[in-house]
């Protein structure tokens, strides 16, 4: 089971990261649970000041930017 | 044996980027002729009428401005991800108040930034321990001497006003942050916030990107914020297309001349429910700078515009008080009406 975590307030962005995120969860076909962190403080807490971030079973994928479904797809099954 | 494709079948990258880029060079240089080729012989208007010239001037704009947008923001987008936020904090945690200021100012132009992430931020520095002036010298700079504001100034008036413009810009973030810091704002910051201050400086995130992934991510943003500003852009080109064809520099000069005194503070009223649609309201400063409005006013009117965003004042109520953005609102206005004024009297 992974653990995805979208970093960010909620705004479009973010959800676009979540959307994707979930296409992912299907291309790689991994069971996954998708957590949404908006907690500014929990999300300095991991040192991301320019949301959204991804966080992967505890590692920091990105932040700042969209990545694809197909780039979160590679880092699920790696 | 289960084979699994991630990846769908992409365009090759660097062929993709040189056919855009020849595309690009092409489509500026055959644009004017083809705008007055379709005014005055494919629509038989005549040249030097009020409605030829109006229209002339809106289809040579349009792809103008638009042409800007795609190629400059995708070149300045990819140049800016190499200056990410948490890059700027690790930077400016422990200098002096004024280095870090003026830092932070700087950072403001290459750093990408959008008012979503503005808590974060904002927290981010109080727990590296950066002073609360450099902060707002960041937050004054980022979104005034943004890079839509700064490509289509450089690409309609030359890279005179735009320098001048970003000179401008960096002063009022630099004396704001500076004064804002004299000024013991801390007791407006939510409580929870300061809690956080570890005031042992800052680490910072490194993921590496390749030059290609920064480029399609460039890309995607230059696409999805010319999608959003397009409908403005028309907007404000057909605005501006009426006042260049239709209006009398009479009036223009009359109404916002430098004579005026009430000039400078009424464009500024007007430009701060206007906020952050610069791609939309320079095509239309764009034509009443040709019509005789003065230099001063004109960038007064242009900086209340992008720096005066109402929604992220709502955004950073989560982190300070209503007093404290009062306050940062007034620091900026006065700012923008001193740049107003000042080039006004120089007479540039």
């Amino acid at each position: 089971m992974k653990v995805i975590e979208v970093l960010g307030p909620g705004c479009s962005n973010c959800q676009r990261v979540e959307a994707n995120a979930r296409e992912a969860v299907a291309m790689a076909g991994v069971a996954a649970e998708i957590r949404h962190v908006t907690d500014p403080r929990e999300i300095v807490a991991h040192g991301i000041l320019s949301t959204p971030g991804l966080i992967i079973d505890g590692t920091i994928r990105s932040y700042g930017r969209i990545p694809s479904a197909g780039d979160i797809a590679t880092w699920l099954i790696e | 044996m289960t084979t699994l494709t991630v990846h769908r079948s992409r365009w090759p990258f660097w062929p993709t980027a040189a056919g855009a880029a020849l595309a690009w060079l092409i489509g500026w240089f055959v644009n004017l002729p083809v705008a007055n080729w379709l005014a005055y012989d494919v629509l038989r208007l005549k040249a030097g009428t009020h409605l030829g010239d109006a229209v002339a001037f809106f289809l040579y704009d349009v792809p103008k401005v638009l042409l800007l947008l795609l190629g400059i923001v995708t070149v300045v987008s990819f140049l800016r991800s190499y200056f990410p936020p948490e890059r700027m904090r690790a930077a400016l945690a422990g200098h002096g108040t004024l280095p870090a200021t003026v830092g932070a100012a700087g950072f403001g132009v290459v750093t990408p930034f959008c008012s979503c992430s503005a808590v974060p931020l904002f927290i981010g520095f109080v727990e590296a321990g950066i002073p609360m002036g450099v902060t707002f010298a960041f937050l004054i700079s980022s979104p005034m001497v943004n890079e839509v504001a700064l490509v289509l100034l450089w690409g309609l008036f030359g890279p005179g006003i735009a320098l001048l413009y970003m000179a401008a810009g960096l002063t009022v973030a630099i004396v704001g942050g500076l004064v804002l810091g004299r000024l013991g704002v801390e007791r407006w910051v939510e409580p929870w916030v300061l809690e956080v201050r570890a005031g042992g400086g800052a680490t910072s995130l490194d993921l590496r990107l390749s030059v290609e992934q920064r480029f399609r991510d460039a890309w995607t943003y230059t696409r999805d914020l010319v999608r959003k500003v397009l409908p403005y852009v028309l907007l404000g080109i057909g605005v501006g297309a009426f006042i260049h064809g239709f209006v009398p520099t009479d009036l223009v000069a009359q109404i916002g001349g430098r004579e005026n005194p009430f000039a400078v503070p009424l464009v500024v009223a007007i430009a701060i429910p206007l906020y952050s649609n610069a791609a939309g309201t320079i095509p239309i400063v764009e034509a009443l700078l040709g019509k005789g409005l003065p230099l001063g006013t004109t960038l007064a009117f242009m900086m209340a515009i992008v720096a005066i965003s109402l929604p992220e004042f709502l955004i950073l109520r989560r982190v300070i008080r209503a007093r404290l953005i009062a306050l940062f609102a007034t620091v900026v206005v006065v700012g923008i009406l001193a740049v107003g004024f000042l080039f006004n009297a120089l007479g540039l």
